[in-house]
């Protein structure tokens, strides 16, 4: 049952992310990946949309892809469902945990054992974002797999040139959405140069 | 009732012009619902962003639930996650529409193309900015790297590297307490 399946997806991501934001990538790609519901390239595509569009990543992603599994079994309807039910899941877990913790926020803050928790959980995001990172690395540079070809496309020069171009505007505070368009205005131009 | 509409209403507003998401949103929280409503201090911001951060979930998603919670209970914090939701969930189902039927247009693809590499970029900066916040010491550099390693070569579960690090972080903090207290 594809409805359950997302709720309980996204419900599990939502209850082992800590951290926010792109600290929930790693776990989005490895279920949506392993369940073939998405390819990493779509995903990747969508976080320039989640950039470019309000609210948080996590809502963002689990709608979209929630309307993208719902529809493609049971039309519109099956799409809204489906965003309802992964928004759902998503949502759940930060929804309870916050109630119970926001009875006695004073003791859960001195907590040795949730502090403790933390001091491995921070390390575990710099390392999984990092993984996230060497993923859509690969998507971006091979995305046919390593081999010399690599070095004869054209696709390959293109996005190392506007890779590194936008890290040098993104540490530059440069707004994200100027990155996203800069970058697509590259491939457009590359696109239609180079007839890629 | 009025006190939830006007939850609703100012989270609906959170939602609705927070872009990125996540700390992105702090400053506005601070303005709509410490600056404006009164209904919390700045100090309880610090708070919740420290809750934020020791919960799981969005940070988004976290701080309306509390925030909400403190002004009106249960219903407050239903009221709340319900509005800061709510914009996202909209916009979404409308863009995808609209992915849907452009997808398939060559200059579309050609942008995707160069996009991707730019999203590589904010990832990367996303990162950074995570790795200046994580404690500075040999355990987490280890425990950052075996992470990596584990997550991204040897194809282990991330959910398991994520159990495991809390309990790591764990064992490393009491045996480090039991050390100091002799």
């Amino acid at each position: 049952m594809i409805f359950l399946d997302l709720f309980l997806t996204f419900f599990k991501i939502g209850a082992f992310t800590f951290g926010g934001g792109y600290a929930m990538l790693p776990l989005i790609q490895a279920d949506v990946l392993a369940k073939g519901w998405m390819a990493n390239e779509k995903i990747i595509n969508f976080i320039a949309v989640s950039e470019s569009t309000p609210g948080p990543f996590a809502i963002n992603m689990s709608t979209y892809v929630g309307m993208e599994m719902g529809s493609s079994y049971f039309g519109v309807l099956g799409g809204l469902f489906g965003a309802f039910c992964a928004t759902l899941g998503v949502v759940l877990p930060s929804f309870i945990i916050i109630l119970l913790v926001a009875r006695a926020y004073a003791k859960f803050k001195t907590n040795k054992i949730v502090n403790g928790c933390m001091n491995g959980l921070k390390p575990a995001v710099i390392g999984l974002i990092a993984t996230a990172v060497v993923s859509i690395g690969k998507t971006v540079f091979i995305p046919n797999g390593l081999s010399v070809d690599v070095l004869k496309s054209v696709g390959f020069y293109m996005s190392l040139v506007t890779f590194a171009l936008m890290l040098v505007l993104t540490f530059e505070k440069k707004h994200p959405i100027l990155i996203i368009c800069l970058s697509a205005a590259i491939g457009i131009a590359a696109g239609y140069g180079f007839g890629m | 009732m009025k006190t939830l509409l006007t939850l609703f209403a100012t989270f609906f507003k959170i939602g609705a012009f927070t872009f990125g998401g996540g700390y992105a949103m702090i400053p506005l929280i601070q303005r709509e619902v410490s600056e404006k409503r009164k209904w919390i201090t700045d100090d309880d911001i610090f708070e919740i962003i420290a809750i934020a951060e020791s919960t799981p979930g969005p940070i988004a998603i976290n701080s309306a639930t509390f925030v909400g919670y403190k002004v009106a209970g249960f219903w407050g914090s239903f009221f709340s996650t319900l509005g800061v939701v709510l914009p996202s969930f909209v916009i979404i189902i409308a863009i995808s529409f609209v992915l849907a039927e452009f997808e398939s247009l060559k200059a579309v693809q050609y942008a995707f193309n160069g996009i991707r590499a730019g999203v590589l970029a904010l990832v990367v900066k996303a990162w950074w900015s995570m790795y200046k916040k994580c404690p500075k010491n040999v355990f987490s550099y280890i425990l950052a790297a075996a992470s990596f390693v584990v997550a991204a070569f040897l194809g282990v579960n991330v959910l398991l590297v994520v159990v495991g690090c809390a309990v790591a972080g764990l064992t490393y903090s009491l045996i480090a307490a039991r050390r100091a207290d002799k």
